[in-house]
């Protein structure tokens, strides 16, 4: 067993090596590409790593997402660079607790409901503090830093996400965190304290999306609310999550390459159909995939325990 | 003061009407319909269409975009969730599975429109004449659109209380397990919820477009509000409809005249949450297990 961990933990450290000579091999069009594979493997691991075990379907992606982005836009001339992506981990930190201390008590359709909206909802506020206070809708981002250096900095988060990932699984808090997710009556009576659990996780979850925000956002020059809070991010973050299958951890990064690709493809060729389209790959691995890749390799392998026999699409 | 009011109660009106479809699709179907504002912007460009194209008066349009969305609707759920319903073996799974078969249909439907009509906002201009009503000047276009939602209500409230088959629907809404013992059919009745639920959102879809400008994209808002009115006012409950269709509209127009129109959908959450935090059923709900 340790041999094939050790084997495993060697090609990963070889595979983050390759990934991390790239940039200086391939054209601009590729190393656009790298980093948009790189930002949705992320956003969709974070959001595996809330909702593959709690099963609560979060629409809330784009909104911390676009809090990271917009940070930046703010902040990204005043403070130096560190500073700026640490200030954005604290306040997506501070929205997603106060957001699920607010929610996650209650039941799962109320966290849907209101995680609906949530994008919705923090792109009002940008909008009415900016027409108000600061007086500016839409801010200009000049910030001297190059695609490499986003795709290096997309890379480390990639790696520290699956660190945190892999660490939380081995945890006290991973292992409550399965039982929540098995049945939420058992794991109170257990002793674990429910609530704490899931707003952790949320908040950790949170705090990788909304540094992918903030680094991605030098990539735009303009920025303005309904550009930060596109809520197609946090749909497509769901369906590749789905596609990979989100109870196992390394499930949605599985989903995110093809479909991230496929995407590219459709945006480029058919960019007035493109949701439509997005809609129908949706549905196709809804009914035909409920599991995702993941369920279909462990169905071959014929090793369905009893707890992976219970769907556990989201 | 009393123009905030009115405008509320108007508005309240058209979102306890927009609320009642959906509280038949979730409460009863079990369905819950993420593209649900979707179909309301789908009838709305409907009308749209009717009223430019052939002249058709929107009041006459109702009945044609009406029985056309029960019957897409019921197409809809027999076709397309029934296998959701027979693979879930819990009502939390079906609950998921509908979450996501929804999501999907939902970027269908605002695909469809979009290669259609684009994402320029659209409006027609019908019966806009100003009426004055204790002192205050509305359009007339909103007073009938309130009306015929009251009317519609008054209907469905009473076919709900009075008659069999919406005491077999209510039943359902109770609890869908003990409805077979007594003979109720749960599967067609919910096919029929649904359907009359497509048909509640067309209506309010049509009657909205008289008087508010929408575009292709715009049915997200309707689904979020629907949605906070229906767990609001507790699930399956018309009368919690009401009450929080009314609860929300007020408090969008109040806010909107005295602090600020760019706050509303923080109200609607601030609202849905300070509900939930005091009765996590909703304000008519029963504790469930």
């Amino acid at each position: 067993m340790t041999g094939s961990q050790l084997l495993i933990g060697g090609a990963g450290l070889a595979a983050i090596a390759c990934l991390a000579v790239l940039p200086s091999l391939v054209d601009a069009y590729h190393l656009a590409l790298g980093i948009t594979l790189l930002q949705f493997t992320i956003l969709a691991t974070a959001w595996g790593m809330f909702s593959g075990p709690t099963r609560y379907v979060s629409l809330a992606t784009t909104a911390f997402f676009g809090v990271g982005a917009y940070t930046v836009a703010v902040l990204g001339e005043q403070l130096a660079w560190p500073l700026v992506l640490l200030v954005a981990a604290l306040i997506g930190a501070v929205t997603s607790a106060i957001v699920g201390l607010s929610t996650l008590r209650l039941s799962g359709v109320h966290f849907v409901i209101f995680t609906f909206g949530l994008a919705e909802l923090v792109k009002q506020l940008v909008v009415w503090f900016e027409v108000n206070k600061s007086r500016v809708l839409g801010r200009y981002i000049f910030l001297d830093i190059s695609q490499q250096d986003i795709y290096w900095q997309l890379l480390a988060l990639a790696v520290i996400v699956f660190a945190t990932g892999w660490l939380i699984a081995c945890s006290r808090l991973g292992f409550a965190l399965r039982i929540i997710g098995e049945d939420e009556t058992v794991a109170r009576h257990c002793g674990i304290n429910v609530t704490f659990a899931k707003v952790a996780l949320f908040v950790i979850s949170a705090v990788f999306m909304t540094l992918v925000g903030a680094i991605m956002a030098p990539r735009w020059t303009y920025i303005e609310p309904s550009i930060a809070f596109n809520a197609t991010i946090s749909f497509e973050v769901v369906i590749m999550a789905l596609l990979g299958g989100a109870h196992r951890f390394w499930g949605p990064a599985l989903g995110a390459i093809p479909l991230t690709l496929l995407f590219e493809f459709l945006s480029a060729r058919f960019p007035s159909t493109s949701t439509l389209i997005m809609g129908v790959v949706f549905l196709l691995i809804v009914y035909a995939l409920p599991s995702g890749v993941v369920g279909l390799v462990d169905r071959f392998k014929g090793m369905r325990s009893g707890s992976e026999k219970k769907r556990s699409g989201a | 003061m009393t123009n905030a009011l009115l405008t509320g109660l108007v508005l309240g009106g058209m979102y306890a009407l927009i609320a009642m479809g959906l509280t038949l699709q979730y409460g009863v179907a079990r369905i819950m319909n993420l593209a649900y504002g979707e179909f309301l912007i789908g009838s709305a460009f409907a009308s749209y269409l009717l009223f430019t194209g052939w002249a058709v008066n929107p009041l006459v349009g109702l009945v044609v975009v009406v029985p056309v969305s029960f019957v897409v609707s019921l197409l809809l759920y027999k076709i397309f969730l029934t296998p959701l319903v027979r693979r879930a073996r819990t009502r939390d799974a079906l609950e998921v599975d509908s979450i996501l078969a929804t999501f999907g249909l939902m970027f269908i439907v605002q695909g469809t429109l979009l290669t259609m009509f684009g994402g320029a906002y659209f409006s027609y201009s019908f019966l806009a004449i100003p009426v004055t009503l204790v002192g205050e000047v509305l359009a007339m276009n909103r007073l009938v659109a309130f009306a015929l939602a009251v009317v519609l209500g008054t209907v469905l409230y009473l076919i709900l209380t009075r008659t069999r088959i919406g005491t077999s629907i209510r039943a359902v809404a109770v609890d869908p397990n003990v409805a077979p013992l007594v003979a109720i059919n749960v599967p067609q009745l919910s096919a029929l919820a649904f359907a009359v639920g497509g048909a509640l959102v067309a209506a309010a879809g049509v009657l909205i477009s008289m008087f508010l400008t929408f575009s292709a994209t715009s049915g997200v808002v309707f689904t979020m509000k629907a949605l906070i009115v229906v767990v609001m006012g507790g699930i399956g409950n018309l009368m919690g409809c009401l009450v929080a269709g009314v609860l929300l509209g007020l408090s969008e127009a109040l806010v909107a005249t005295y602090i600020d129109p760019g706050l509303t959908i923080a109200v609607n959450f601030a609202l849905f949450l300070g509900v939930l935090l005091v009765k996590p059923a909703g304000i008519f709900g029963r504790a469930r297990q």
